[in-house]
């Protein structure tokens, strides 16, 4: 094919991503898992970036768990998203940007659904003004956090300070990306490049010096899938689907593992500790287990931040062995001490610590 | 095992890479009919010994040539080696012998042993 024809096909597969005034809702889970996250994007969106990002503190739960769990009708999410986007207009922005893969995927779900079905459009806007007495809009620009700091990806590789490569051999490191079920599968056209090509994570990761590891099992599910893990019984479901994933990957020997949605981090990182304690497995190389970032943990690590500071030591699986083959340097003394000084509790059990 | 109120299930993946297809190559080599198998399962309805027990000589055929020994290995000792099953089979594959044959490879392989 003519670069034309390829760069025209392509494009189909390119999403608009807001440049600037962001309304920015939180995750029910990230803020107390990957409290570095959501800290780094503020930080650098704000200050190094010099973007408006605005976020109100009466926002919810989007009721993502709930509604995969069955617990929560969809008639009540589609309200409560419709709240949502009546702070935003009330705040006078048209940029959504939303920071997990699972409330992104309920609110293109209900886009998509009411595009499809008008008449669910105009009850959700009279349940809305019922119970609340508010009106909303529906955002001009939709976008999640990893699609904008994919969009900024360049700016960061511009003052990189580690790049993804392997100090000691020279070679780039090997990423594991992880798009999430909910980010393109559902809707293709919402992520960048779609359901079959996902650039999102994959075009961070090269930008800042990585290769990507294609695995079989790439596009499986973390194995999270709300039902599955929500009732303890059924967890079996849940681990087997992440110890398959896995197994697929081990033999590539990935140095981390990249995720785009603060559920599949969780599951990818705690369901390791749990195959080790079960079963004794481990899918790093040398018998140690695969660290699991978020990607604003890894941008914060390649520009440079502290990783005590991006809130590395609350992971499960310890990066030790990924901040020695990126050559940054780490003071053990301080992963558990507050800024103040203080030292706080030192969890037992770690892996890879 | 810690306890956690559930448990990891083994994959059912036909796993390729790591299933062992020694026995089948065993057998291939000796009697090449057996690549003519087309799984139809008339060898089975046939067999006396199917009809009494769980054993299916078509499950056989696919799990030896999947590389999945280990069922295979004490289900073949239940055929009788009568030899009805040949009678049936629409592509002309010696299934006794394929029988014989894999009963034989499980014993040569010493880590298969019967
Ligand atoms: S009857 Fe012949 S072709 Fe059919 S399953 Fe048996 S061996 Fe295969
Ligand atoms: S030879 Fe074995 S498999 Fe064939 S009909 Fe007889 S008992 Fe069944």
């Amino acid at each position: 094919m003519v670069n034309e024809g390829k760069k025209r096909v392509w494009s189909d597969y390119q999403k608009e991503i807001a440049d600037d005034h962001f309304f920015y809702v939180r995750s029910c889970i990230r803020q107390s898992f990957y409290p570095g996250s959501e800290q780094f994007f503020l930080n650098f969106l704000r200050n190094d970036l010099g973007k408006d990002v605005y976020e109100n503190p009466s926002h919810t739960t989007c009721t993502g768990i709930g509604y995969h769990g069955d617990i929560v009708p969809f008639s009540t999410t589609q309200t409560v998203v419709a709240r949502h986007f009546a702070l935003m207009k009330e705040s006078g922005y048209k940029n959504i940007a939303i920071s997990c893969v699972t409330s992104f995927g309920i609110y293109t779900e209900i886009l998509e659904t009411w595009k499809h079905f008008p008449e669910e459009l105009e009850k959700t806007r009279e349940y809305l003004f019922k119970a609340t007495g508010r009106e909303f809009d529906i955002p001009e620009n939709m976008a999640h956090t990893s699609d904008i700091i994919y969009k900024f990806r360049n700016e960061i590789a511009a003052k990189i300070k580690y790049p993804l490569i392997n100090k000691q051999t020279g070679k780039p490191l090997k990423v594991v990306e992880h798009i999430g079920c909910h980010y393109a599968k559902m809707f293709p056209k919402h992520g960048v490049g779609g359901a079959e090509f996902p650039r999102v994570l994959s075009g961070m990761a090269e930008a800042w010096g990585g290769e990507v590891v294609d695995y079989p099992e790439r596009r499986h599910c973390c194995g999270f899938g709300f039902r599955q893990y929500l009732v303890q019984a059924n967890r079996g479901y849940s681990l087997s689907n992440t110890v398959k994933k896995f197994e697929s990957m081990r033999p590539y020997e990935p140095d981390l593992v990249l995720t785009n949605c603060p559920g599949c981090n969780m599951f990818m990182d705690k369901w390791q500790y749990t195959a080790k304690e079960m079963e004794g497995m481990t899918f790093g190389s040398n018998g140690q287990s695969i660290p699991v970032l978020t990607y604003e943990e890894l941008a914060g690590l390649v520009l440079g931040y502290n990783p005590w500071d991006l809130g590395l030591q609350y992971h499960m699986v310890q990066s030790e062995p990924l901040l020695r083959k990126m050559g940054i340097e780490i003071n053990s003394e301080d992963k558990y001490r507050t800024k103040d000084g203080r030292q706080m509790p030192i969890p037992q059990n770690l892996i890879n610590a | 095992m810690e306890k956690f109120g559930f448990s990891l299930q083994k994959a059912r993946v036909i796993n390729y890479d790591s299933n062992d297809r020694s026995i089948v190559e065993y057998v291939l080599e000796r009697e090449p009919s057996l690549k003519l198998c087309i799984e139809c399962g008339c060898c089975s309805a046939a067999c006396t010994t199917g009809n009494f027990t769980d054993f299916s000589l078509r499950e056989m055929h696919i799990l030896l040539k999947r590389g999945e020994n280990n069922e295979v290995r004490n289900k073949i000792k239940k055929c009788m080696l009568c030899g009805k099953c040949i009678l049936v089979c629409p592509r002309g594959v010696n299934t006794r012998n394929v029988v014989f044959l894999a009963k034989q490879a499980f014993q040569k392989y010493s880590a298969h042993a019967v």
